[in-house]
């Protein structure tokens, strides 16, 4: 019914041949490396390897976000990537704010038992 | 038959305030620029309307991450992740998705490209990742609740099958989704309803795989460090 | 093989004759009043044979303008409903000192308060909020509908059928005990095992879907569908507050349904979240309903903000003061409500630290809207004020709501906060935000906009009468409320002991009777005006003098609103055009592209509140039946691609001129 100029080919960023295969190459190779970080031992610290974990997982969403989900600033006239980074923006405050505040109830009103966690 | 119409009709009086303001006899002036004489279709709001409902699961997510992040570590005496996490499996699994993710991809290649036989082939196989993304979870689930390890053992494991299970859920969704996209496509072709209902499911199929890199990270690789 | 008795365990669940209060006589009588009421509805719909009409024309709609009607008029029926239980608790607490128990036991005291609350945010001010945005913002933006309109449809008929359970819940088991925001492990399966909490979680998971999908549509519309020249800055205000209203749902709501979901698990499939062994956290609950409940509440005020802006410069003749910085304090706003959300529950036990940084953000918060206060003053300073109804409920709304959010500036201090959380004096603020501001706003809202929706202005007397009792009555509702806060008293409570206590809440009482003649006094209005409609009419489509786009249509507009789409060129584009002389074309009528009418919406929602109830009862069977019907409906829907058609250039003639013959004899 809305086959008018407005409604077929205006919408959505198309991608590439090219643009697919980059993207899942480097998923590939942004998953096996933590995968093996973690089997492997990699690392003598926990800490260490959590950090690079972080970092991987960032940095393949982005991946995702660009090859497979062609976000770019043009967009929907920029409200694609303003939606997106005011959605962040409220999952950082709902995460850190949770953490933060559930961390305090926790110390504050929660029993000061060794090894809390497992208490059954 | 407007015209005659318009003749006809008494003279249109201009709204009251302008008149009394003025005091003056007014002569009206084209106000032709005050409108659009031809037909004025707005965009279609589908996709942008598809990436606003997926920001707002986005944020289903975050709290069910949240609450991982609470209570990840409340065993209650019960098994850890170290114990029970099978990584080679959750590695196999996440392949079938970042698999699933570039045969859909080859199926919009194929949409771009008016190819209705390429496209269903490629949906097809992404079905079938997909399925067996699925599969693989449930086989996971089945055996944890056999060892005792279920949702009800601990607020960790409650965590665990909720975030996991609801990203499974949406994919099941995923899945009933695209068969039945693959039949609407076999009965009407690559018509824009069609075309945009398949954007849509891209945005979600790719949207999942995303969450997923933030399941097997924080909840597979971290669950099982020390 | 499956036992007789094992059948109707599957069938039937924990539903049982039980489940029906004969032993409780209020309700007894409720139900036959309301059965009998109910029947002489029905009879009447059915006698002037209006069933067609009212399925075919309404309940089947597409039409933003009759789906907005229909919010409203669900929101103004569920006020009824929610303020019964306001006077039953007020009654309640009048007499309940010392040997006087009163009338109400715990247990049925308890489900009041939940009910009341429950019904007043989620049935009451959300439908007449979106009920509004819906109506009016097509019209102002210059477009024919909203982006989704079946989508539209069917999210109300998501909040009808929530509001539905939660009615049914009067006489089908009980309802929640636990307060409207059913903190666990109160919540949990352990300590409320029946139905209550249940049918709680699902009218308001079925209710919340609706208002998220309705969030999506007025964003996609506003973002998408202005018309040309219509740049953001030159948007009406009242579309300002749409769009960071629709913003808050959309960022808001997933969180309730996210937390509602974790506490549906909890009492159904035996997990820990909430639950006090096993590793659970009951805070958590606590910290997630309050990051979705804080910016539920400005979801609430924003729009009344926005009916305020349009009636303040319609009345008083003047462009609004500060468009800007009203769209910034809007903006502003809307970010900062992301904030603030523990200023709930300092009393949990979050330390200084915490409470300190929450209780900054609480008080920077106020700072915008106090911005928008000034530039209403500054709007009607040296404008030419008339005291029309919508004028008197924005004064009564400033002077009020000012109060209200004073008080909440002084329990956004921790210290203070500690001495008054939970006692009547938050009760009184919350009320007084609340009433004061959202009801106010939606009360003027609706005096300003009804010519629009039906082509005749509302009585001014009896509209008066309504302003004048509800605000004197709020004022003997709720101050004494403050009073006994400071002084102590706990919320909640069904009893007290302390008689020197009873001449407050004696005084409440009797300000929630003035406010029961200022309900009255608005069913009075609808009535009269009604009756008197023909002399109350509006032939031109602008009886304020409005500035906007919606005043340039009849009223009630055609269909498809505006016979050519709009072309923007400032702010108050209708003002705009009147000062051009603008002059409605006559002629050239084209073809109007137009969304059909579907009876989807309600069949999808009607299978999804059956899937409810009977997962309230533990129907497994037909839950699980009904779930995949859901199913089925829907992609049936998806199969169905013949979803518009077009109103012929003659028809949209036809309807033009015979508005220009009514607006020349109203002249004549």
């Amino acid at each position: 019914m809305s086959e008018s100029a407005a409604g077929v080919h205006a919408e959505g960023s198309h991608g590439s041949l090219k643009g697919y295969l980059t993207g899942f190459g480097l998923s590939v190779l942004l998953t096996a490396i933590p995968f093996w970080l973690v089997m492997g031992k990699v690392f003598e610290r926990p800490g260490a390897t959590a950090a690079v974990l972080l970092a991987f997982a960032v940095v393949q969403i982005l991946v995702h976000m660009v090859y497979f989900l062609h976000m770019n600033a043009k967009s929907e006239g920029g409200w694609t990537l303003l939606a997106l980074l005011f959605t962040l923006v409220l999952v950082v405050i709902a995460l850190s704010g949770s953490l933060w505040v559930m961390y305090h109830l926790n110390e504050n009103m929660m029993p000061s038992m060794p090894d809390m966690r497992n208490m059954p | 038959m407007s015209e005659t119409m318009a003749e006809a009709l008494p003279e249109e009086v201009t709204p009251v305030l302008t008149t009394r303001a003025t005091g003056r006899a007014e002569v009206p002036q084209d106000s032709s620029r005050f409108y659009l004489a031809h037909e004025h279709h707005p965009e279609n709001g589908t996709l942008l309307g598809f990436w606003i409902y997926l920001m707002s699961d986005c944020l289903v997510f975050a709290c069910l991450f949240a609450m991982y992040a609470v209570l990840g570590h409340s065993y209650a005496g019960g098994p850890t992740g170290a114990e029970l996490f099978d990584l080679p499996l959750a590695a196999v699994n996440t392949s079938l998705l970042l698999l699933s993710s570039i045969t859909y991809g080859f199926a919009m290649l194929e949409m771009q490209r008016g190819r209705l036989p390429g496209t269903l082939i490629w949906l097809v196989i992404t079905g079938a990742f997909g399925a067996g993304f699925i599969g693989i979870e449930l086989h996971e689930f089945a055996h944890l609740i056999h060892e005792g390890a279920g949702p009800q053992r601990s607020a960790f494991l409650s965590s665990f099958f909720t975030l996991v299970g609801t990203h499974g859920l949406h994919v099941t969704f995923g899945l009933v989704w695209l068969a039945t996209l693959v039949v609407q496509l076999g009965r009407r072709g690559l018509v824009a309803a069609n075309r945009r209902r398949l954007m849509c499911l891209s945005m979600f199929w790719h949207f999942l795989d995303v969450v997923w890199i933030g399941v097997f990270t924080f909840v597979y690789l971290m669950g099982v460090l020390p | 093989m499956i036992t007789r008795s094992e059948m109707s365990q599957l069938l039937l669940g924990r539903l049982s004759w039980d489940a029906i209060p004969f032993h409780e006589p209020i309700l007894l009588w409720t139900f036959v009043a309301v059965s009998l009421g109910g029947a002489a509805l029905l009879g009447a719909i059915t006698y002037y044979r209006l069933w067609g009409v009212l399925w075919r024309d309404w309940f089947t709609s597409i039409d933003h303008k009759k789906i907005g009607i229909m919010y409203v008029v669900l929101g103004l029926v569920m006020l009824l409903r929610g303020f019964a239980d306001a006077l039953m608790m007020r009654l309640q607490q009048a007499v309940a000192f010392g040997g006087s128990l009163g009338y109400l036991p715990p247990h049925h005291y308890d489900q009041i308060f939940t009910a009341h609350g429950v019904i007043m945010i989620f049935f009451v001010a959300m439908p007449l909020v979106t009920g509004l945005m819906n109506f009016v913002v097509p019209l102002q933006i210059g477009a024919r509908d909203v982006a989704f309109p079946f989508l539209n449809n069917f999210s109300f008929w998501m909040t009808t059928f929530g509001a539905g359970l939660v009615m049914l819940s009067l006489f089908v088991g009980e309802f929640a005990r636990t307060g409207w925001l059913a903190y666990p492990p109160l919540s949990g399966i352990a300590s409320s095992p029946d139905v209550g909490v249940d049918y709680y979680i699902w009218s308001l998971q079925i209710a919340g879907v609706g208002t998220l999908l309705s969030g999506i549509n007025l964003i996609a519309t506003i973002i998408k569908m202005r018309a040309p020249g219509m740049t953001l800055m030159k948007m009406p205000v009242f579309t300002w507050t749409a769009l960071c209203t629709n913003i808050l749902i959309v960022a808001a709501f997933p969180v309730l349904t996210a937390v509602l979901v974790l506490l549906s698990l909890d009492r159904y499939l035996g997990t820990s979240f909430f639950t006090n062994d096993l590793g659970g956290n009951a805070m958590m609950y606590v910290n997630l309903i309050w990051i979705w409940g804080h910016p539920e509440v400005y979801i609430l005020i924003l729009p009344a903000f926005g009916v305020f802006s349009e009636v303040v410069s319609t009345f008083c003749g003047k462009r609004l003061f500060g468009y800007a910085s009203m769209v910034y304090a809007t903006v502003v706003i809307t970010i900062l409500s992301y904030l603030v959300w523990l200023h709930h529950f300092f009393t949990m036990g979050s330390g200084a630290s915490v409470n300190s940084f929450f209780g900054i953000t609480t008080m920077i918060i106020s700072i915008p809207t106090g911005a928008k206060i000034f530039n209403w003053l500054f709007t009607m300073y040296r404008g030419r004020i008339r005291f029309e109804l919508p004028m008197l409920w924005t004064l009564g709304f400033m002077i009020t709501f000012v109060i209200g959010g004073m008080t909440g500036v002084l329990l956004a201090v921790p210290p203070a906060d500690f001495v008054l959380h939970n006692s009547l004096f938050l009760v009184a603020h919350f009320h007084n935000v609340i009433i004061g501001g959202v009801l106010f706003g939606m009360l003027a809202g609706i005096n300003y906009w009804f010519p629009k929706a039906f082509g005749y202005r509302l009585d001014p007397f009896w509209g008066k009468c309504s302003f004048w009792f509800w605000t004197i009555g709020f004022y003997f509702a709720f101050m004494p409320l403050y009073v006994l806060g400071l002084m102590g008293v706990t919320r909640r409570l069904n009893h007290f002991e302390d008689p020197s206590l009873q001449i407050w809440f004696q005084l409440a009482a009797f300000g929630a009777v003035l406010i029961l003649l200022g309900i009255g006094s608005l069913i009075m209005q609808l009535l009269v005006s009604y009756l008197r409609r023909e002399s109350l009419r509006d032939t031109t489509g602008d009886p304020w003098d409005g500035r906007t786009l919606e005043w340039s249509t009849s009223s009630p507009p055609p269909a498809y609103n505006f016979a050519f789409t709009p072309r923007v060129y400032d702010n108050d584009t209708w003002a705009d055009m009147k000062k051009s002389h603008y002059r409605r074309p006559r002629e050239g009528f084209i073809p109007i592209h137009m969304p059909r009418n579907t009876g989807a919406g309600f069949v999808i929602a009607a299978l999804c509140a059956a899937c409810g109830f009977a997962l309230i009862w533990h129907m497994w069977l037909p839950a699980a039946v009904t779930f995949v019907a859901m199913l089925v409906a829907t992609i049936a829907h998806t199969c169905n691609y013949d979803r518009d058609f077009y109103i012929p250039a003659d028809e949209v003639a036809r309807v033009e001129s015979a508005r220009t013959r009514v607006m020349a004899a109203a002249h004549v």
